[in-house]
């Protein structure tokens, strides 16, 4: 007799666990020959508000861990990561149809990259921060802090483009509302249960599935969320609309950028375009 | 006409005890059958305002100082300062000696200064101190008192003296109005809730009013919902109303719309106002108004553009 498929249901990432969405919708997901491949939660504005609400309450304690606990965390996401492998090149050639060697190579450059971003986690601080020269009897240091909550539409390459833009930004103590590529989900769901097992604080961050331009703008007029990340924007006129929106509480905008090549060796803009400098005066010889 | 039934400790027992009993799993399938109504639009920007209304915003806290106090006071006037269409609390509930500030800040405004009084929350005092507190209270200019029934009294069957105390509670109280705490977290079962109900009104309670909110669990839709059905019997049988008000762990806005859709469901539009419904509530105030604020706005809000207290 032959055994019955245990098929995965593949539900949302908020605040540490895995709710349905909030509406009960779901969306088909297709291979890329265009069969049905699973069904995906598809996030409603309730879920994009509960998930900023779990990145703050995480917020506090993310953020006031130091800098090489946070790198151990990231570093741990990678070790997880590494270790489910298989399930990952299969997600990324089933969904998107490339062949092994390229999905290995995906699945390698994704884990690369989070030991790459882990290892910047306490060396950011000294690279763009100062001890300034002051005219007067004071120490003036200049450190950067992380923005808050930052709200991100990850680009379509579902594993390594979603790694590479949400790394960057919890390394520096930030967390993470992102919606995850539209066509490709369900590498970031499974990437969030590996997340869910990294000791990785519950909150700090959130993944959704569903329409970008349903939940964006919700997110971008969100007056608790301090950065938008459009990365994955492709629409040009929704870009724009939401950087409008975003205005109103002065958040920080990265602006898109479709054309990305994601296996090329990042800058470190993704880091420092999300932290706050924080200068101190000190007296000297107290 | 409850002169019999008060006449002695035996008569009213029976009387209590007459009472039908509640049934456990019909009351919480009720509550929380009410709970999932949707509101939404319209009706939410009606409910959201009245359950500002009916706030009774509360610091209880061995922390609390007269500046905490009179920002608390400043808050209730106008809770949300960017937006004067906001309508005020209907009260603000402290300790006895922090009544004479809420007064002085609050004034004329029309928002009442409610007192916890009778050794609040234990009620564990002998009756001329809580009757000195009470009084105390409303010399400072309290027009509300809140009073704490004495739980270990009522709990041993000793209900002719639970009567006697509001009873004696409300004659200091005088033109004040006179709200009586049952603590129902510690009241064991649904049927004492009801009991305890009835003690109240027929004692004179003006309002009848679940926790202190320094016991787990305070208030919960089906205590509420068993109060609710008590007052309602009560105006049918002597035509009087009394007020309800559910106090602790109502925190958001949704959880404020459910107990306002059951005071509609179980007692009717007439105690949709806040001199017949309260909340008991601090955190509540901060929620509801950042729902107001997303529905004037049409994005959502955040606890930074909010007072703490």
């Amino acid at each position: 007799m032959s055994r019955i498929d245990v098929r995965k249901t593949y539900k949302l990432y908020i605040g540490g666990a895995f709710p349905r969405s909030e509406s009960g919708r779901s969306y088909v997901v297709n291979d890329a020959k265009g069969k049905l491949l699973a069904n995906a939660s598809q996030a409603s504005r309730k879920d994009a508000r509960d998930a900023v609400v779990a990145a703050r309450a995480a917020f506090g304690g993310w953020s006031g861990r130091t800098a090489y606990n946070r790198a151990q965390v990231v570093y741990r996401i990678a070790e997880v990561l590494e270790g489910r492998r298989e399930q990952f090149e299969a997600e990324i050639r089933a969904s998107e149809g490339v062949t092994a060697a390229r999905a290995r190579a995906a699945v390698d450059a994704s884990v690369d990259r989070l030991v790459w971003y882990a290892g910047w986690a306490d060396k950011i601080t000294q690279v763009v921060g100062n001890a300034n020269p002051v005219a007067g009897p004071y120490f003036n240091l200049s450190t950067p802090e992380p923005s808050g909550v930052i709200a991100v539409v990850a680009p379509s390459g579902p594993l390594l483009g979603l790694v590479s833009v949400v790394a960057p930004l919890i390394v520096t103590g930030n967390t993470v509302v992102v919606i995850a590529s539209e066509d490709h989900p369900l590498p970031s769901i499974t990437l969030g249960e590996v997340m869910a097992t990294s000791d990785l604080p519950g909150g700090v961050v959130n993944v959704l599935t569903g329409s970008q331009a349903e939940i964006a703008p919700w997110l971008a007029s969100h007056m608790d969320v301090n950065g938008l990340d459009l990365t994955g924007v492709t629409d040009v006129e929704l870009a724009s609309e939401l950087e409008v929106a975003a205005a109103d509480n002065l958040k920080r905008v990265r602006r898109p950028a479709p054309d990305t090549d994601w296996l090329v060796e990042p800058d470190l803009d993704r880091m420092t375009r999300f932290l706050e400098t924080k200068t101190v005066w000190h007296p000297i010889g107290v | 006409m409850y002169d019999d039934i008060v006449r002695s400790d035996s008569s009213l027992r029976r009387f209590l005890h007459g009472l039908p009993g509640v049934d456990q799993v019909g009351c919480e399938a009720r509550a929380a059958g009410l709970a999932t109504r949707s509101i939404k639009t319209t009706a939410k920007a009606f409910a959201i305002d009245l359950a500002i209304r009916m706030v009774d915003l509360t610091t209880l806290e061995g922390q609390d100082t007269h500046g905490k106090v009179r920002a608390l006071a400043s808050k209730a006037m106008r809770p949300d300062p960017a937006d004067p269409s906001c309508p005020a609390t209907a009260a603000v509930c402290v300790y006895p000696d922090m009544v004479a500030t809420a007064r002085q800040t609050l004034g004329d405004s029309g928002v009442h200064v409610a007192a916890v009084a009778t050794a609040f929350p234990s009620g564990r005092a002998a009756m001329d101190i809580k009757l000195a507190d009470t009084r105390d209270a409303v010399e400072a200019g309290a027009d509300e008192i809140d009073m704490v029934i004495d739980r270990g009294a009522f709990l041993s069957g000793r209900y002719l003296d639970v009567y006697e105390e509001i009873a004696q509670v409300k004659e200091a109280c005088g033109d004040a109005h006179l709200k009586v705490i049952f603590e129902t977290g510690e009241l064991q079962t649904y049927d004492n809730v009801r009991r305890a109900s009835w003690l109240a009104m027929m004692a004179g309670g003006h309002f009848i009013k679940t926790s202190t909110g320094k016991v787990q669990p305070a208030a919960t839709l089906p205590v509420t919902l068993i109060m609710l059905e008590a007052v309602r019997d009560f105006r049918e049988q002597t035509g009087q109303m009394v007020g309800v008000k559910p106090a602790g762990g109502i925190k958001t806005t949704k959880d404020a719309i459910k107990y306002l859709v059951m005071v509609n469901e179980i007692c009717g539009e007439d105690w949709l106002d806040p001199d017949w419904f309260r909340f008991g509530a601090s955190t509540l105030l901060n929620d509801l108004l950042m729902q107001r604020t997303k529905m004037t706005t049409g994005r959502y809000s955040g606890p930074d553009y909010f007072t703490l207290d």
